[in-house]
């Protein structure tokens, strides 16, 4: 076991290392609403954040994250562009089935973070090269992604809108993305409705169903999307590769695919400018799935570094999150990309070197 | 000495007096219909404590209880990682439930989990906060949805009367115990086809920590184990 004071000490000096890339050091709270994080991650948080109540506060989260409080703040008083850097404990709760793990995961621990707000494209650059930098000690493995390629590639196939906007939605849940994707490569068959027997209750609308029956009688009627689209998607989604392999398969998927062309190109460009901040780009992966499985608010860019470790984390991990400032910002809006560190796993990891 | 927690109420504590009278222990309340002490007779060193089903769970990983007869829904709502607390010695044969998932019946467009998850997005984006069912589930229910992969709901506690949230509308959907499926028509609520979130009933369980030869020797007398 490493101590927590190595641990914390480690913290520190990444910290440090933020701060002189030019960030500013914030000290959000521990205690949190829990409502702003229900409303952003779902039922889902409940069973990962520990929860208690505040009399006049009402429900509040022990900090499951920093990326809600880091943003709400730059909303509330933040200039542009700004960097911020932060050290502080997050806590999970892990959500036990049936048996209890041999070795509990830790319920408590560091997080070290750097987050920048700025409209410059390179800025993605900026932050994947600072922590590549800040773990070029330690042997990591860097994986990267862009969640605004499989977006455009699902807008891309030739489906409606009602359908493009559910694929969309779900992406994130690969068994019910799936589901929809072969039930809108088959024909549709027309639904029956039952007659209404009882009168209407509750607070959903009557209203609300007609209109749902009406789309789904009218998507009875749209043609199956051809099985070449869904054998296309799944070639894209199974890419990964060192990225000098990756960008050339990317474009040749593009040329059947032209609506991925922009997020290509946007991929390329970002990888030129992590290659011209003197990364070998030999030793990042490009795995198109990679950010699927994390958190939903990711769009865009997304990295994490691996240690070689069975059953680890991520030792560090983030991306960009432009659509949470929206959601955050209440109106406003400002691209976003970030991420942070677990300093115990390198108090780990040095301890074990 | 063995200790047995039985429901202290109603129809599942005769039951669960008449399943033991059946394997030869005779059990019963010491005194009146108030007493909550109780008896044993037909085997040694075993002693009776009456308890609200409820508590049962937590009475054996507290190991306050040595064996007990509750609900498989309540052990495994209340007991995070119940296998490694307590064992399932026996199925009892009645106090049988499923928990389900019910939405009004004026839903005509809602048949399965496919339509709910649907309909929670819609409503989501209608109303401007997720769809609510209510229950007192919630782990087992929160766990389920997650691997159907439903994301757009929550849940709001709801203790009893739980059939009655979606006419008082804090609630869209309910996710509670049913038997027969009466009250819920009653409140004209209709279980979505699936399979239940689970199928409970009345089950003898002992305590992983209290497995030794005392417990070895009541089993076999009461023909559980050869």
């Amino acid at each position: 076991m490493t101590p927590k004071r190595d641990k914390q000490a480690l913290g520190q000096r990444v910290l440090a290392r933020f701060r002189e890339a030019g960030a500013q050091e914030i000290a959000p709270d521990i205690l949190l609403p829990a409502g702003d994080l229900l409303d952003l991650y779902g039922e889902d948080i409940r069973a990962r954040a520990y929860v208690t109540a505040d009399p006049i506060r009402g429900e509040m989260m022990l900090r499951p994250d920093f990326t809600v409080p880091v943003v709400q703040a730059h909303m509330t008083n933040g200039a542009e562009p700004a960097r911020y850097c932060y050290l502080g404990e997050v806590f999970r709760k892990q959500d036990i089935g049936e048996t209890r793990p041999e070795k509990p995961r830790d319920s408590e621990y560091l997080q070290c973070g750097f987050e920048l707000f700025s409209r410059d494209p390179a800025a993605d650059a900026e932050v994947f090269a600072l922590f590549h930098d800040v773990l070029a000690r330690y042997g990591l493995r860097a994986e990267t992604g862009d969640m605004g390629l499989m977006l455009d590639a699902i807008r891309g196939l030739p489906l409606t809108e009602a359908r493009s906007e559910a694929l969309l939605h779900h992406l994130w849940r690969p068994r019910r993305f799936a589901r929809l994707l072969d039930r809108f490569s088959v024909p549709a068959t027309a639904r029956d409705f039952p007659e209404a027997t009882v009168p209407w209750a509750g607070l959903r609308g009557e209203a609300e169903m007609t209109r749902r029956i009406v789309r789904l009688r009218a998507d009875a009627a749209v043609p199956p999307l051809a099985p070449v689209w869904s054998e296309r998607l799944a070639r894209l989604f199974a890419l990964r590769a060192p990225a000098p392999e990756a960008l050339p398969a990317l474009r040749e998927l593009a040329e059947d695919m032209p609506a991925i062309a922009p997020a290509v190109a946007r991929i390329e460009a970002r990888m030129q400018a992590i290659a011209a901040r003197g990364i070998d780009l030999g030793g990042v992966i490009f795995d198109a799935s990679h950010g699927r499985s994390t958190m939903e608010y990711y769009d865009g860019f997304t990295f994490s570094f691996l240690a070689d470790r069975a059953g680890w984390p991520p030792v560090a991990s983030g991306g960009r999150y432009d659509a949470l400032t929206r959601v955050l910002g209440r109106g406003r809006a400002i691209p976003a990309v970030g991420g942070i560190v677990r300093p115990g796993l390198l108090a780990e990891l040095e301890g074990l070197a | 000495m063995i200790r047995l927690g039985v429901p202290s109420k109603g129809r599942l504590m005769e039951q669960t007096f008449e399943w033991f009278a059946a394997r030869g222990l005779r059990l019963s309340r010491a005194g009146s219909d108030r007493d909550y002490a109780g008896r044993v007779e037909g085997a040694e060193g075993v002693s009776l404590v009456l308890l609200s089903a409820g508590e049962i769970p937590r009475e054996l990983a507290g190991g306050r209880i040595e064996l007990g007869v509750t609900g498989t829904d309540l052990v495994r709502e209340k007991l995070a990682g119940w296998r490694d607390v307590v064992t399932e010695v026996a199925p009892m044969g009645f106090g049988h439930a499923d928990l389900i998932l019910a939405v009004p019946e004026c839903w005509r467009d809602c048949r399965d989990l496919d339509d709910f998850a649907a309909i929670a997005r819609d409503f989501r984006a209608e109303h401007g906060f997720r769809l609510r069912i209510a229950t007192k589930y919630h782990r087992l229910v929160r766990a389920w949805l997650s691997a159907h992969e439903v994301a757009d709901y929550q849940l709001v506690d709801s203790q009893g009367a739980t059939e009655g949230t979606i006419a008082n509308q804090t609630a869209e959907a309910i996710a509670d115990i049913t038997s027969s499926g009466e009250t819920l028509r009653a409140n004209n609520l209709r279980i979505l086809e699936a399979e239940p979130i689970l199928r409970s009933q009345a089950t003898l369980f002992a305590a992983n920590g209290a497995m030794g030869p005392q417990m070895q020797a009541l089993l076999r007398q009461l023909g559980l184990r050869s």
